[in-house]
């Protein structure tokens, strides 16, 4: 057999140890490790990937596999076991998908170095590591049928979780009864992965393992742990950040029986029997907070920092050419801007805290960030990360909100005060108004054409405030730099001779930061496509051709970019104030193209009429789910184009719930045809990247529909209302 | 003390009549699948049936219930549009986290109930208030569309 993947497997597997051992019940135990506490021989000088995983194959044959990664929707639990059951060759069927404890040692994401799942790193960090653990171990059952038969293994073969040896009458050996020996074989140090055109499972839209759990009720998340002597707490932290508790009037609440108050310099709690009791206790309170110096800001006063700073020079990200000869003549200058948003996952952020009287804790709840988890809680309690049990459940969206570890601080801090396990549930309100906000950007950007119409030009200016900064407690930035929010603007995939990307760390006050579904390629792309098309405008360009006539050097964003306008009929005329818009983008390392259709109405309001994107991410697990987190994605960017701002007065956020944080609801989704094109490229991340192609091809479509450039986000219909067409 | 009939079964509880059925559910009966999302009737993650028809649960207090037969996402699938629903979702999978996924159902299935080949203005005014952040939409009205057409 061949090796199936471009990308140098066979390099990867003589750094791999396999660690063998015999799991309960006699069966075989594996798993992997790459350098190290496993590891006996020296550590290689790189390490190009880290994963570690740990299958259980038990005596009647069923596979558990330890999930590293996070199922918050986009598929893993399943997609990570099609890699392992696919090279096992055992039925996925079989396969039980378990979440993996929190272990940085054990279950590091090879990308991150640590256990995460964001940035869209499942497939690209573990899809190698994953077929070579699962060809590793159907070697090693192929030895074990060997020995027990005394014939040699090259006869030998595999299928659904059997060794079969059909030179002598095809007789037949379970993995299940090959387990207690093949557990006391050396592992093997190198393996063959499947040809391509032995794949069974991947690159096939297989059904979701999660997904019968998830329409019967009976799926786990979080907030949904009982147990017995379970309290349930509303919590009301400041709602300015930085401010404290100035007083708290609980005169009401002493005539309510059953409920304790739990009052911190910071926050306020009501524990009661049940959530109800809980919040109506809360409700009971007047709580005066102290904001200090925070409670005097208010939105426009960041917005006019970030202009500030969009007009000091940056950091210089990236610099080619002679970007100042460029622009000396006909220069176009342009700036486009994108507000906070929330995540706002569908279930409010909680967590259950066990602090025993013996020093230790238990915490029970969904997390992007498993091991940050254990540590945020050992950090609140000052007690040893190995004190702190953790129990890992379904994420009811994730959306980056849960790799931030607040909300179980959070919880901990009011578990100190508890007598036995409390969860701590936040209100939607509080969900909304206590988020880590993706930041406001400001892009201020330039360019230049040459005669012919080609970009010869081009600065890209960013502020804004720094997520990466925000995460390792304000530590200055190396070299100025933010390397997520220049993200997909150093890689702006159009042929510019001479270009100049620059960041201006622009911290807001009284507001804080974190990660957000599609991240710093969301401002990037939306920046650099509304660019693209107002120079295409200038340029007097159809905004597709004026794109492909740029991407000389990346030849799979060209095709998909060509199907796109094929398959979305983007040449085909339109009604007055109709348009079409496109997006063409490389995040994340995969490729997606979009058009989008729009109608705007005389009123300005904007209908979304058709949105076809086209994707190549590479080799491919799962073609469907593929095609479902783009659909998702493009909803979830969209849905903060139309709506999305988070606002502050007096240093509060405005927005409360989703009457005022509104979501795209199925009346405002129009169809969206996805198209996922075979690749033999390596594979591309998805969760993530689906985001950023929505608010540009709206955006763009606008533009078309009604030659109104839309500059800020969330879009202003009072801008497109009764204006006629350029 | 308040008696509901929920799935069929009477259960008699401790709770204040003004406690909405939602967190009667989850925290004192035990049924977990009704999802709490936003508690203001904005997202329909906490639809049930009252009678068949769906409600958010989430401001329905359990004093104004009275003896009206609840139906919650545990149960849904002993119902025939109800099972049609979730093989309809299961068919084209139409769950991504599955969160707003109950309510989701819920609200299909009543939509079944009353209106047995739904198009896209019904399906549109009967789902337009289960949110879901994940972006299922295309697949839960193609879904309905299935469900409806199945036998």
């Amino acid at each position: 057999m061949s090796m199936s993947s471009k990308s140098g497997t066979a390099g990867l597997s003589r750094r791999r140890f396999l660690q063998v051992g015999t799991a309960a019940g006699g069966g075989l135990m594996l798993g992997f490790q790459v350098g190290g506490a496993f590891a006996q021989a020296p550590a290689p000088k790189k390490y190009v990937l880290n994963p570690n995983a740990f299958i259980a194959i038990a005596r009647d044959g069923k596979v558990t596999f330890q999930i590293p990664q996070e199922e918050m929707g986009q598929g893993v639990y399943t997609s990570l076991s099609q890699l392992l059951a696919d090279e096992l060759d055992v039925d996925l069927a079989n396969v039980t998908p378990l979440p993996a404890p929190p272990s940085d040692a054990l279950y590091a994401s090879p990308r991150s170095r640590r256990q995460s799942t964001g940035g869209s790193t499942s497939i690209r960090g573990f899809y190698t590591a994953l077929r070579q653990v699962g060809a590793s171990g159907r070697a090693m059952m192929v030895q074990a049928a060997a020995q027990q038969w005394g014939v040699s293994a090259a006869s030998l073969r595999t299928e659904s979780g059997q060794v079969i040896d059909d030179a002598r009458g095809g007789r037949k050996l379970s993995y299940g009864e090959l387990a207690p020996r093949a557990a006391k074989l050396p592992a093997p140090q190198e393996v063959t992965l499947k040809a391509d055109k032995d794949l069974k499972y991947i690159g096939k839209s297989v059904k979701r393992l999660d997904a019968p759990e998830k329409v019967n009720g009976k799926a786990q998340y979080g907030i949904d742990v009982r147990m017995d002597g379970l309290k349930v707490a509303a919590i009301a932290a400041s709602p300015v950040v930085g401010g404290k508790v100035a007083h708290v009037d609980d005169s009401k609440l002493k005539s309510m029986p059953g409920l304790q108050l739990v009052q911190l310099d910071d926050l306020v709690a009501v524990v009661g029997p049940n959530f109800w009791a809980a919040k109506k206790g809360m409700d009971a309170l007047d709580i005066k907070w102290n904001g200090g110096e925070n409670a005097k800001i208010n939105t426009d006063a960041i917005w006019r920092d970030l202009e500030k700073g969009s007009q000091q020079k940056g950091a210089v990200a990236k610099e080619e050419g002679d970007v100042e000869k460029s622009l000396k003549g006909d220069r176009f200058d342009a700036a486009y801007e994108m507000p906070f948003l929330a995540h706002a996952p569908m279930e409010p952020q909680n967590f259950t805290v066990h602090v025993k009287k013996d020093g230790s804790c238990e915490l029970w709840g969904g997390t992007q960030v498993q091991t940050a988890t254990v540590k945020a809680a050992s950090d609140a309690l000052g007690i040893a990360p190995e004190k702190v049990t953790f129990h890992n459940f379904m994420l009811g969206g994730g959306f980056g909100r849960r790799l931030a570890t607040d909300m179980v601080t959070k919880s901990v801090r009011v578990a100190q005060k508890v007598d036995g396990p409390v969860k701590v549930i936040w209100t939607r309100e509080e969900d909304i108004q206590q988020d880590m906000y993706r930041p406001a950007y400001r892009n201020a950007m330039s360019a230049s054409l040459t005669k012919d119409g080609k970009i010869d030009g081009w600065t890209h200016r960013i502020a804004g405030g720094s997520v990466i900064a925000a995460i390792t407690g304000g530590k200055p930035l190396k070299d100025g730099i933010d390397g997520d929010a220049v993200e997909g603007a150093v890689n702006n995939p159009y042929a510019i001779p001479n270009q100049r990307i620059e960041y201006v760390q622009t911290e807001p006050k009284a507001l804080n930061l974190g990660w957000w579904r599609g991240v710093g390629p969301n401002n990037a792309v939306f920046a650099i496509e509304s660019m693209m098309d107002d120079l295409a405008k200038k340029a007097g360009k159809d905004p597709v051709a004026f794109r492909l006539a740029h991407l000389g050097n990346e030849p799979r964003l060209k095709a998909i970019l060509q199907i796109a306008a094929e398959k979305s009929g983007w040449s085909k005329p339109l009604a007055a104030r109709m348009g079409r818009g496109v997006c063409a983008q490389n995040a994340f390392g995969s490729y997606i193209a979009t058009v989008t259709e729009v109608d705007v109405t005389e009123m300005g309001k904007i209908n979304v009429r058709r949105i076809t994107s086209i994707v190549d991410a590479g080799r491919t697990v799962n073609p469907d789910t593929i095609a479902a987190q783009v659909q998702g994605g493009i909803l979830f960017g969209m849905t903060a184009a139309l709506y999305g701002d988070i606002t502050l007065k007096d240093g509060r956020v405005q927005q409360r719930n989703f009457n005022d944080y509104r979501m795209m609801r199925i009346n405002e989704t129009p169809s969206i045809e996805v198209h996922v094109v075979s690749s033999t490229e390596d594979p591309g991340g998805i969760g993530e990247p689906g985001c950023s192609a929505g608010p540009p091809s709206l955006v763009n479509a606008v533009f078309a529909a009604t030659g109104v450039r839309i500059h800020r986000l969330p879009i202003d219909r009072s801008l497109l209302a009764s204006r006629k067409i350029a | 003390m308040v008696t509901l009939q929920i799935n069929g079964q009477a259960h008699t509880i401790d709770a204040p009549d003004d406690m909405p059925l939602l967190w009667a559910l989850r925290d004192i009966v035990g049924l977990t699948g009704t999802k709490f999302g936003c508690g203001i009737a904005q997202c329909g993650a906490c639809t049930v049936h009252v009678d068949g028809k769906a409600v958010r649960s989430c401001m329905l207090p359990v004093g104004a219930i009275g003896n009206r037969a609840i139906t919650t996402i545990e149960a849904i699938g002993d119902t025939p549009n109800g099972a049609k629903i979730q093989k309809a979702w299961l068919d084209i999978e139409v769950v991504q986290c599955g969160y707003c996924q109950s309510g989701q159902i819920m609200s299909a299935t009543a939509l079944l109930n009353r209106t047995p080949n739904p198009d896209d203005s019904d399906i549109d005014a009967a789902m337009a208030g289960n949110i879901c952040r994940c972006g299922t939409y295309v697949r839960i009205r193609q879904a309905i569309k299935n469900a409806a057409k199945s036998v």
